[in-house]
């Protein structure tokens, strides 16, 4: 039955799809790409994939619609009229679908029990996880230590990312609280009582809920890069509740450039501790005398980077383009 | 076997109200109008469909979560609408008023 | 029984997005992202007692937090960053 309700939500997803590519307005466009968010989660949810639907939620509902409407405030919401047509692009893209459906016959069917990650991967995980590192979520304990290495890459370009939209944007982060001009006063949140009061009840709330998600990582759904982006969330409202200005005062933009460089430090740092403790690269059994403590030292860590630098990145991203738009 | 009929009858009556407000804010003429059938789907069907879950977790950690979204659900939508009806209301999109259907005439 | 609510509650999910394709003021695809997140949240609730999991309730709160935050959001940077204030049209702040 709940197969049903993945079927429906999938094809409300391909009409949000279709009213994405089809809209002119990109506004419209970053409303329905919000809506897309939400039902990719819904379906992650239904698949009884709980970690990734809470990324997906926290990432792409929230902080990506969110960086989206800044670099729509600076680019202006109407997509210019192209003025030749869109033939070869069609072609391109049809003949690529075509292919990758192609592909997909080969793929054995989706929850088939025979299929080669049923037999031979996913059972390992589910023996060993108890067996080396003992704690109940399977996906934290994959993706923090046997997978590890995986995560180091991403952490390293999560801080690449970061680093890269700063250069574009083009305010580095020693300046990124100098006001040019002051925004328009008589507008926005700053001045509207009740969310400026139900939200300032809620920032640290959000901000106490983040850090449960943190380090609730190892017993559910959770993790660095889902507390990460709700810590992110909580500091970004503030920033929209006060301004700028105050909240480049809790947080200074010090702190933000220091926490973007944490986490990838952290992250080789407990590699090289591993590796000066006798052990292999991200072999955390030897960061304390009983294996399994070690592993879960190394992966309290780790997490703690990944989520330092998730935050850091955001919270920049965010500053980077008010502070463009107030240079405009 | 009460408590499931209770949690039933709840989770059926919220699922009512869900419907209904979704229906008027696809129906309704003008966005004041869509604005308030939406809010009775974040109070009401939200009320609803959260005690009937609750009546199913008994006393349990569940149970706890389920009250903290509803107090969270509860300070959230209602400021969520007055801020969307301020921010339009500041735009100048005037409510419909009048209107050509119940004026008297046929 | 779970199943009769997350029905109505995928209906409306529908005809939530029918709104936001619809909708001709821009202020009708938020009210539409809106009702969306939170009919989300509702959906995780029921669902996650219908596969009885319970510790998923988490990831409900983290969605109507990220949905408040997003509407906050897109209401700030209609008001005041740009959208309005180059004079360009932003789908229509009048019906």
């Amino acid at each position: 039955m709940t197969a049903l309700f993945a079927i429906f939500l999938l094809t409300l997803l391909v009409i949000t799809a279709f009213g994405i590519v089809r809209a002119t307005n990109l506004f419209v466009a970053v409303m329905l790409m919000g809506i897309f968010s939400l039902q990719i989660a819904s379906i992650f949810f239904l698949l009884d994939a709980a970690d990734v639907a809470l990324t997906e939620a926290a990432v792409g509902a929230g902080i990506s619609t969110v960086l989206f409407l800044g670099a729509l405030a600076l680019t202006g919401p109407e997509e210019p009229k192209r003025p030749h047509g869109r033939w070869l692009s069609l072609c391109v893209v049809s003949l690529t679908t075509l292919i990758v459906l192609y592909a997909t016959f080969d793929k054995p069917r989706l929850g088939d029990p025979n299929a080669p990650v049923h037999q031979h991967v996913a059972p390992w995980y589910l023996e060993n996880t108890p067996a080396l590192i003992d704690i109940p979520n399977v996906v934290t304990a994959v993706l923090a230590s046997f997978r590890g290495y995986d995560t180091l890459g991403e952490v390293f370009v999560i801080f690449t990312a970061g680093i890269g939209v700063m250069f574009v944007l083009g305010t580095p982060w020693s300046r990124l609280s100098d006001a040019r001009t002051p925004l328009d006063e008589a507008k926005g949140l700053r001045h509207h009582l009740i969310p400026r009061v139900v939200g300032h009840l809620l920032v640290p709330f959000i901000v106490l809920f983040g850090l449960y998600v943190q380090f609730h990582g190892d017993f559910g759904p959770g993790g660095g890069f889902q507390a990460g982006a709700l810590i992110a969330a909580g500091l970004i409202l503030s920033a929209l509740l006060d301004g700028e200005r105050a909240s480049l005062r809790v947080v200074p933009a010090r702190w933000l450039f220091a926490m973007v460089a944490l986490g990838p430090l952290i992250f080789s740092g407990v590699g090289l501790a591993t590796v000066l403790l006798g052990g292999r690269f991200l072999d955390y059994s030897v960061l304390s005398a009983d294996p399994v403590a070690g592993q879960h030292l190394g992966i309290l860590l780790i997490e703690a980077g990944v989520g330092v630098t998730v935050v850091g990145v955001l919270v920049s991203i965010f500053h980077g383009f008010a502070a463009r738009e107030q240079k405009n | 076997m009460i408590v499931d009929v209770f949690s039933m009858l709840l989770l059926i009556g919220g699922g009512a109200f869900v419907f209904i407000g979704g229906l008027g804010a696809l129906r309704m003429p003008d966005f004041y109008t869509r604005l308030h059938a939406a809010s009775l789907t974040d109070s009401m069907g939200m009320i609803l469909v959260l005690s009937g879950v609750v009546l199913q977790a008994g006393f349990s950690l569940a149970t706890l979560k389920l009250l903290v979204i509803f107090v969270f659900l509860m300070l959230t939508s209602p400021t969520a609408t007055y801020a969307l009806a301020n921010a339009a209301h500041l735009a100048g999109l005037a409510p419909r008023l009048g209107g050509s259907d119940d004026t008297g005439a046929e | 029984m779970f199943y009769a609510a997350a029905i109505a509650i995928l209906i409306t999910m529908a005809l939530a997005l029918a709104r936001a394709l619809l909708g001709p003021t821009v202020y009708d695809r938020v009210l539409a992202v809106n009702m969306f997140g939170t009919k989300t949240v509702l959906l995780l609730t029921v669902v996650a007692f219908l596969y009885g999991r319970p510790d998923f309730l988490d990831l409900a709160l983290t969605y109507a937090l990220i949905n408040f935050i997003g509407v906050l959001a897109v209401l700030e940077f209609i008001q005041n960053h740009g959208l309005r204030q180059r004079g360009q049209d932003t789908g229509g702040g009048r019906p």
